[in-house]
């Protein structure tokens, strides 16, 4: 069985798992970052969203083989700083419900905060389209971004 | 080695994020977990009953007892008890508790936790109160009367003496427990009614709060179940070829739902499941379509039906009226489809049963696991996790029936995790109704005659032995009694049952009937041309709540106002679990495609107890009966379930969702439920609002296949 190489929240992790095996179930069972949900496993719900290289995508769909040596960030790296923005405004509309998607969408926000160009609401709203959550808290995810945007300037 | 040992271990192994311990302390960010009063030494703990405890240091811990599966119950249930207990909420440690014999009933529905924990977690906030002062009376040779609590410390009026809680715990663990302490006055509340932030909030952004498929256990092995093909068959014979000489695939055996998988990961379990060959012994459940039976439910609503309830004399004013109003409704099945698949983790050894589970009833999964298993029910533990979502669906014992029998075969800690597909196509399900609605309204309003046969599938029926009678039948919860002044009145039931196990969901029966009555009686108003809101509130008691909550939200929604064409206006109104909602909602329907722009939500429930967490209710409650209402539906074939994911079973999407608006009535009434409140009326306001703004009137669910 093949051994991986990978750039985990900054930290060289060796792995050893079958080509194939979905970025998502690494991280959740080999490495024990949970935060990383499994909700469809057919990027289909965005749950399971990771930044790689700082933009976001699905760990349910990236076969582990093709992540090389490409930074990935989980939420558990992004929390290291626990005073971004987006986690103030959170916490601030006390967005979250059941919370199990929350680290997809937050994750997602911050892939567009990352460019270098400020998104457009538009875009904002497309990418957020593919974040699924079943609690409803699509009001307050609205809330919190909109500020963000502004306060982005 | 103890459990906590154990957990210990596994937080300072597993990558350094990894907090393995199970939820309070997981939460808070420390390093040990167990759910129990923490103290070793009881001698130095005060516990005046079940829900908290305050150690010598002056720690004060709350037992939470029920599930938090996003409603907000983690942080809502200890304020209550905090409120009586005048402390420092910030200094206060919240436990969840595991399944229990002291906490009264655990399960977690019905919208139940505040409106039944109220005045007990408010009685234990006041017992342990009243019996701090008393020992500071002791100890400072006061009065009680003289003293009062606040911040954590019982303070003298007369010489402003003070003493902390810390330093009271022991002589206070030695009084007798009185048994009738006076309440706060509302007026008093300083946690009760105001905005307090969520305690699960910040690990839960963070990716460190543990839900049930987060938990890790040293040596645990990872499971799944290669389930029939269709619904509820049992395995005749199986063959595990496929996957021998995978040495990362463990053991592969028949449990009582299909083959279970046992292996060193998740991903491999899934991977080999799939190629697990199965024989099912086939039955008649293969011939079940959800087809034929809405067809043959159709049939039975054109014959009479047991009678619910009755009142007037409804046949003869139908008789000789004019002017009927007949409509059909139909309803589907529908699956909850939390976002968290169905899993739990359990550990078998020496005739115990160890258990960590995403549960909305504890108490349930330990009483099911102990019969299975063929154990006491003391010797099963049940931990309970965050919930990524419940909506009903973990209300049943399903998934932890099977870790329990999967932990007791491979004698490992082991973590079952069903796919997506599997709670989709082998779940329960909110069950399918079909209804007829005939009636008569007055020329200048009011309702002379209404008459409404339900046929469905009946949850109770299903848990019974004997066959129900009419005013048993569950599936007219919500159709028996209304806030409108209607003298003559029928309800009709024909009980029609199917293979798919029905089960609870959020709102249950109260997510489907309201939409029928609140549309038809929208039809009614419509049938005498007149204003649907002024129709519905001229039939309510004057100074009603019902009345006010349906009057707030026609006037914050701007009831009246005139719309730009194509736009439209639908108002309904729900009264249950103590609470009443009215809703309004605004979409626009333009080539068929319809927009959900606005819902303005008003809402009383008494006292609140997180203004907030209400809101946040009812914005949730939209969203979740808007999915159900425009895209819902769960079909089954040859007596399988034909959907299996978010693409084929679709919710609500971020740029679909309306505005939300959410009023609270505030007053100081009786507590009323939440969760379920906000689904009700919802569905009802829709279906309104896009016949006012097109003209077609939507009797049958999902809207979006039948524009």
């Amino acid at each position: 069985m093949p051994e991986y190489k990978l750039n985990i929240n900054g930290r060289e992790e060796r792995v050893v798992v079958e080509a194939g095996t979905p970025l998502l179930w690494v991280l959740r069972d080999e490495l024990g970052l949970t935060g990383t949900k499994y909700a469809c496993g057919k990027g289909l719900c965005g749950s399971c969203t990771v930044l790689i290289d700082g933009e976001s995508d699905r760990s349910c769909s990236i076969p582990v083989e093709t992540v090389g040596n490409r930074k990935i960030t989980t939420i558990e790296g992004f929390a290291a700083d626990k005073n971004h923005p987006i986690f103030k405004k959170w916490i601030e509309h006390e967005v979250s419900q059941c919370g199990y998607c929350q680290p997809g969408q937050i994750l997602t926000v911050a892939s567009l905060l990352n460019r270098p160009e400020k998104p457009t609401y538009t875009e904002m709203e497309t990418a957020l389209t593919g974040v699924l959550c079943r609690c409803g808290t699509y009001p307050r995810i609205k809330k919190a971004v909109e500020e963000l945007l502004k306060e982005r300037g | 080695m103890k459990r906590r040992d154990f957990i210990k271990i596994v937080s300072l192994t597993g990558g350094g994020l990894v907090l393995g311990s199970f939820i309070p302390m997981s939460v808070l960010g420390k390093e040990e977990g167990f759910t129990s009063f923490p103290g070793d030494d009881p001698k130095g703990i005060f516990k005046p009953g079940p829900f908290l405890q305050i150690d010598s240091n002056g720690k004060v811990s709350i037992m939470m007892a029920r599930s938090e599966m996003g409603q907000g119950v983690y942080t809502t249930l200890p304020t209550i008890v905090a409120e009586e207990l005048e402390v420092d909420w910030e200094s206060i440690e919240i436990i969840q508790a595991d399944a229990g014999f002291d906490y009264g009933s655990q399960a977690t529905g019905g919208s139940t936790s505040v409106r039944l924990g109220y005045e007990p977690l408010r009685k234990a906030g006041a017992t342990a109160r009243a019996m701090l002062i008393s020992a500071a009376a002791i100890m400072l040779k006061e009065k009680p009367e003289v003293l009062y609590a606040e911040m954590g410390f019982v303070i003298s009026k007369a010489t402003g003496k003070k003493l902390s809680y810390g330093e009271l715990a022991v002589e206070a663990g030695k009084l007798p427990v009185p048994s009738d302490v006076p309440l706060k006055d509302p007026k008093d509340f300083k946690l009760i009614g105001k905005k307090i932030p969520r305690r699960d909030t910040p690990p839960k952004l963070f990716g460190e709060a543990i839900f049930g498929i987060d938990v890790r256990l040293p040596g645990m092995v990872y499971a799944t179940i290669t389930r029939p093909t269709a619904y509820g068959l049992k395995v005749k014979s199986f063959d595990s070829l496929s996957v021998k000489g995978n040495s990362h695939i463990h053991d592969v055996f028949e449990i009582s739902t299909g083959v279970a998988v046992v292996g060193k990961s998740t991903w491999e379990v899934f991977k080999a499941a799939e190629k697990i060959k199965v024989e099912w012994k086939e039955t008649d459940t293969v011939k079940f379509s959800t087809k034929a039976t809405v067809e043959e439910a159709y049939k039975k609503l054109n014959e009479p039906g047991g009678v619910i309830k009755e009142q007037g004399d409804v046949d003869s004013v139908l008789k000789s009226g004019k002017n009927i109003v007949e409509a059909v409704y139909e309803v589907p099945f529908l699956s909850h489809a939390p976002f968290e698949p169905m899993n739990c983790t359990a550990e078998y050894q020496n005739g115990k049963c160890e258990m960590w589970a995403p549960t909305q009833n504890p108490q349930r999964l330990r009483k099911d696991v102990a019969e299975r298993l063929g154990i006491d029910q003391n010797d099963v533990t049940v931990h309970v996790t965050f919930l990524g979502g419940g909506f009903g669906r973990r209300l049943v014992s399903d998934f932890g029936l099977e870790a329990a029998e999967i932990a007791k075969k491979t004698g490992k800690p082991v973590k079952l995790t069903w796919t997506r597909e599997d709670d989709m196509k082998h779940g329960v399900y909110r069950p399918f109704g079909v209804y007829k609605c005939r009636g008569i309204a007055g020329e200048s309003g009011g309702i002379k005659a209404f008459e409404h046969h339900i046929v469905g599938q009946s949850i109770r029926q299903q848990w019974s032995k004997d066959s129900l009678k009419p005013d048993q039948y569950d599936f007219a919860e919500g159709s028996k009694s209304f806030p409108y002044n209607i003298s003559d009145f029928k309800i009709t039931g024909t009980i029609l049952q199917t293979p798919l196990i029905a089960s609870a969901f959020r709102a249950v029966y109260h997510s489907q009937v309201p939409f029928v009555v609140e549309s038809f009686f929208d039809e009614l108003a419509h049938s005498v041309k007149i204003d649907p809101f002024v129709f519905r509130r001229d039939m309510m008691q004057p100074g009603s709540r019902a009345r006010a909550v349906l009057e707030l939200a026609a006037e914050k929604a701007g009831w009246g106002k005139t719309l730009p064409s194509g736009t439209g206006m639908g108002i309904a109104f729900f009264e249950g679990y103590d609470s009443y909602c009215a809703e309004v909602a605004t979409v626009s329907v333009v080539n068929n495609r319809i927009k959900l722009l606005k819902f303005v939500v008003a809402i009383d429930c008494g006292i609140v107890i997180s203004p907030d967490a209400v809101k946040s209710q009812m914005e949730g409650a939209v969203i979740f009966a808007l999915s159900a209402a425009m895209k819902g539906q769960i079909t089954s074939k040859n007596g399988a379930v034909e959907q299996s994911n978010y693409d084929d079973y679709p919710i609500i999407t971020f740029d679909e969702s309306p505005e939300i608006e959410v009023h609270i009535v505030e007053n100081t009434l009786k507590v009323g439920g939440v969760g379920e409140v906000g689904i009700g009326a919802c569905p009802a306001a829709l279906s309104n609002a896009i016949f006012a703004a097109s003209g077609k009137r939507m009797r049958t669910l999902p809207i979006l296949n039948n524009l």
